[in-house]
């Protein structure tokens, strides 16, 4: 049976939707990968850029919500149609939360490099490269409707969540050990913790794709299942 | 006698099935089966148009049939009152049962089962030289009853059934072919109920009709569930979803799928289905 649809307008309109979701995928993570820079690097100017840079990824998601809208309102999707339009929705609010955070690690980013650097960043980058790989490999599944890639997105996210922890630990040692710093070490806390929600939001997308492929929701399980 | 008595069943001798259903409204209902299909083959001379179709119809629920065309879903509906007898050449195999009663077995009587698996088709066909009055009650007329006033109170609560009495009362006595094409629709609807069918089968009732006219039609689909199950037949897939329980698939004579009409829109489990619902299909 043909894979295409009948109205070959309907079959361009989803493949523009998979594209603009792909371009916006694409750039959050660079803006992660460049944010994340510009701390290491303590390179206030690229923050700048990154930050201004935020209004792209806005711009997209609005346009993204317009397609999705067109889509519902023109052609009555059904099902796997309706789970990619509806899937395409949320990731793209996910997308867009990741490059808020972005934004607030370039902010914290500018911060820090007003003062003294407390100690070399080795976990922040460690955790930045995790967190972005989950978001390339959720848009990966999406793309190929892989759901083994999906799930270990999700699995991956533990990573995320111990390195952050181990941060956390870190960063109080440093607070107790000496007042002076618990500025920069709260802001570095910070950075921990928006690389982690960064994470979480790589994970609801892989979640989303699985529902789009299988039909079969895995949100909010407290074990993941083994295969889907 | 208002018509909530009517439904009641306690006036009329032929009003008791759904009359019992009515009053005993048991928990579970929505589990009750109305009519079970079982191994239903439809041949054309030596051409099989449905192939060892099995279905169970629950009882006051909506049962939508889709599929391209000529893939069954008519024959199949037209079985389901026998009707599809009436075609030159048509021979049936399988089993039809309505309330666990064969409805092709020895000693059925085919006008008894058209009177209790009512019809509605594809174009409004009100008896063109009848009024609106006469047009509900013709059916119900061959039953002998010839009390005015019973059948006075069988043409309104009919009407208002088929939402049609507001627009109509003031002259029952006008030709139903005067009617709009939605009206007429409804007023056949209406000619369908007056006789008081356990099932009302609909093929395409609104294929011929305005979006106004449909949306009215959809809307009295709804509230007749109340206390006739339906099955319709449709090509309009946004209608299944909107108005059906439950739908079932047909392609190439055969039932695809068949499941609740959330779940076969949103997540069909069969392929050919897949591509149906989302239009790809050739």
């Amino acid at each position: 049976m043909p894979n295409e649809h009948t109205d070959k307008r309907y079959d361009e309109e989803l493949k523009k939707l998979r594209e603009e979701i792909l371009y916006m995928g694409g750039l959050v993570e660079d803006q992660i990968q460049k944010a994340v820079k510009s701390l290491v690097d303590r390179d206030s100017a690229l923050a700048e850029i990154i930050i201004e840079r935020d209004h792209e990824v806005n711009r997209l998601d609005v346009d993204i919500d317009g397609i999705c809208i067109k889509l519902l309102a023109l052609h009555q999707p059904a099902a796997k149609d309706l789970r990619l339009i509806t899937t395409g929705l949320k990731i793209t609010t996910d997308l867009e939360r990741i490059g808020d955070m972005a934004v607030n690690i370039c902010e914290r980013a500018l911060e820090l490099n007003q003062e003294p650097m407390l100690k070399p960043y080795i976990d922040i980058p460690r955790m930045a490269r995790i967190a972005q790989k989950m978001i390339r490999e959720s848009l990966d599944a999406f793309v190929r409707e892989e759901t083994e890639l999906a799930l270990k997105v999700c699995r991956d996210d533990q990573q995320v969540d111990d390195l952050n922890s181990q941060i956390f630990r870190e960063t109080i040692s440093f607070m107790i050990a000496d007042p002076q710093t618990i500025n920069r070490a709260m802001k570095i806390s910070s950075v921990s913790k928006y690389l982690e929600r960064i994470a979480d939001h790589a994970t609801n997308i892989a979640e989303m794709v699985i529902f789009m492929v299988k039909g079969k929701s895995i949100r909010h399980m407290k074990v993941l299942p083994p295969a889907v | 006698m208002n018509s909530e008595t009517y439904v009641m069943g306690n006036t009329f001798d032929n009003a008791e099935p759904i009359a019992a259903q009515k009053v005993s409204d048991a928990p579970n209902m929505s589990e009750l089966v109305r009519m079970r299909v079982e191994s239903l083959s439809v041949y054309y001379g030596k051409v099989a148009a449905v192939k060892k179709v099995d279905m169970s119809i629950k009882t006051r629920k909506v049962t939508a049939l889709i599929g391209p065309s000529g893939c069954g879903k008519s024959t199949f509906l037209r079985c389901l009152n026998r009707m599809h007898e009436l075609t030159p050449g048509a021979r049936v195999e399988g089993k039809v049962l309505l309330d666990e009663q064969d409805l092709y077995g020895p000693g059925m009587d085919p006008v008894d089962v058209r009177r209790r698996v009512g019809m509605v088709f594809q174009k409004p066909n009100p008896f063109p030289n009848m009024s609106v009055r006469d047009n509900v009650i013709a059916g119900f007329k061959l039953n002998g009853v010839r009390d005015r006033r019973v059948l006075d109170e069988v043409v309104e609560k009919s009407l208002r059934d088929a939402a049609l009495w507001q627009e109509v009362k003031d002259n029952l006595q006008k030709s139903g072919a005067s009617l709009s094409g939605g009206q007429q629709q409804r007023l056949c609807i209406a000619r369908a109920l007056a006789v008081n069918p356990e099932v009302l089968l609909m093929d395409e009732p609104c294929s011929a009709l305005d979006p106004i006219a449909t949306a009215k039609i959809e809307e009295l689909i709804h509230e007749l569930k109340e206390q006739v199950t339906i099955a319709i037949v449709t090509h309009n897939m946004q209608q299944a979803a909107r108005v059906s329980d439950f739908t079932g698939f047909f392609y190439l004579g055969e039932l695809i799928e068949y499941g609740e009409t959330g779940k076969l829109f949103t997540t069909p489990e069969v392929r050919q289905t897949e591509d149906y619902i989302t239009g790809r299909f050739g």
